[in-house]
């Protein structure tokens, strides 16, 4: 019998190299998002618009598993690699604040809707994957796809894009990132996202 | 020496073009946005009538009527829509998702009282997305430069042309007596924006430079609509880090998920659409 376990423990092993605590990105997912929902759906201020709040969930419940140092390298592309490692950590620490807060003015707006998970399989030694969902929105029209790309980390899947409706959350600043670095240099585009994220901590506050 | 009105016309209007192409060039650098100076002028001109006219009436009209009057307004011209949606799907040679949408007009406007209740999707058949403007993409044709329309909003060169045809096709617009059509045409437009209310505030907070954020977003949405959801990965070439590239890679599968009517097509436009 013990013989028995130690073979299936070794073959558990074996299939799953890099496997601590890792929960399968799907899974991840799912849990997540129904968590997050359950809590919106009985919290009447995040539902009137208290971003502050929703804020709060949104830094315990979401933050953890997602690498904000790989979405701005991503919104950032080559640009990245002139800043310096400080402007690095400015930059995504800036960047992150206004995700972060984007993602609870969302949460904010939650109605009703649902979300559906599509089937995902991992296939084995996979280490960047998709998984697909979408937000059901109940009779006002089509569906709208909202997936998450996830990356293997030695902490688990780290979510590093998301995409509403096939736009990228994240390369959608590409553009308007690269345009602020060619006015004012990285310091340049480092002085938007603070008066950006400084104007909407004034409104959230206001709420 | 004897060029005809229209061809000078045609001259002239290359030559400005010709011009902006140079002048976007030189400012932006954009090369998607060529005449990004026209259009940011465009697009602070449809915010403003946005937020003096169509918000407001839009919010108004969310306040006042209940939500499931809304979803019958919005199904009832989403089940116009359908008609014209399973026409383009015809066309980009996709017959099953066709009849799928002649089959959700049949069921809607009859058991669905006119379109108002979406039974169809009930019943398993899914809404669609298409328009003219994806036919002509799935037929390989490039998106030309990003354009801001007045009213309409962002638009290609080719979206621009596939607008004109729906707007030609556009049973509403067509619609006689025209008090009718008018009133439909306006709360068509006042419950769509409505739709979009919540969106909307969520731009406002996320966008660093909204003009550039909602071309983007644009931008993203017609190449993911064309792909009908699966587009192959951005060629991040400019990126030039070995580790998004191998991701890139790696995420090139979904293409071989796209319906097979429209593969060559889709791999013809490639070059294109990447820039």
């Amino acid at each position: 019998m013990k013989y028995l376990f130690a073979i299936l423990c070794g073959f558990i092993v074996a299939t799953t190299p890099m496997a601590q605590d890792a929960t399968a990105p799907d899974v991840l997912i799912k849990t997540v998002t129904n968590e997050v929902l359950d809590i919106v759906r009985k919290d009447k201020d995040i539902q009137s618009g208290n971003t502050r709040k929703a804020i709060d969930l949104v830094e315990a419940k979401v933050l953890p598993h997602f690498n904000f140092t790989r979405m701005t390298q991503l919104a950032m592309a080559r640009d990245w690699r002139q800043a310096n490692p400080a402007q690095q950590k400015v930059l995504t620490d800036e960047f992150r604040l206004l995700l972060v807060r984007t993602y609870s003015k969302a949460l904010t707006e939650y109605k009703n809707q649902t979300i559906g998970f599509k089937p995902f399989a991992l296939k084995p030694g996979e280490t960047d994957v998709r998984v697909r969902t979408e937000i059901k929105q109940s009779g006002a029209g089509k569906n709208i796809e909202l997936d998450y790309f996830l990356e293997k980390a030695s902490s688990g899947w780290k979510v590093y894009d998301i995409e509403v409706g096939g736009i990228s959350l994240v390369t959608n600043y590409r553009e308007s990132f690269a345009a602020e670095v060619r006015n004012g240099g990285i310091d340049g585009l480092i002085k938007s996202l603070q008066a950006k994220n400084k104007t909407g901590e004034a409104t959230s506050v206001k709420k | 020496m004897n060029k005809t009105l229209p061809t000078r016309l045609k001259s002239a209007t290359l030559a400005l073009l010709a011009a902006g192409l140079l002048a976007g060039c030189a400012s932006s650098g954009n090369p998607k946005d060529p005449i990004e100076g026209f259009n940011r002028a465009m697009f602070a001109f449809n915010e403003g009538l946005d937020s003096l006219i169509v918000k407001p009436v839009a919010t108004g009209y969310d306040a006042v009527l209940p939500s499931p009057i809304r979803t019958g307004v919005t199904n009832f011209f989403g089940n116009i829509d359908d008609l014209f949606i399973g026409v383009n799907n015809l066309l980009q040679g996709k017959i099953p998702e066709a009849f799928s949408d002649l089959g959700r007009v049949a069921i809607n406007t009859t058991i669905g009282l006119l379109g108002v209740l979406d039974i169809a999707t009930d019943a398993g058949l899914e809404k669609h997305n298409e328009d003219f403007g994806q036919t002509f993409g799935r037929w390989g044709v490039g998106n030309g430069a990003y354009v801001v329309i007045p009213v309409f909003g962002p638009r290609t060169v080719r979206d621009t042309v596939g607008l004109v045809l729906d707007v030609q096709a556009d049973p509403v617009a067509n619609h006689r007596p025209k008090g009718e059509r008018d009133f439909a045409q306006v709360l068509r437009l006042v419950n769509g924006r409505a739709n979009l209310l919540a969106a909307d505030k969520v731009v406002e907070e996320a966008a660093l430079d909204k003009y550039s954020y909602v071309r983007d977003a644009y931008l993203q949405r017609r190449r993911n609509l064309i792909h009908d959801g699966n587009p192959p990965r951005e060629s991040e070439a400019s990126l030039d880090t070995d580790r998004s590239l191998s991701v890139d890679a790696r995420l090139e599968e979904p293409r071989a998920e796209a319906p097979s009517g429209g593969a060559v097509l889709v791999v013809r436009m490639e070059p294109v659409d990447t820039k």
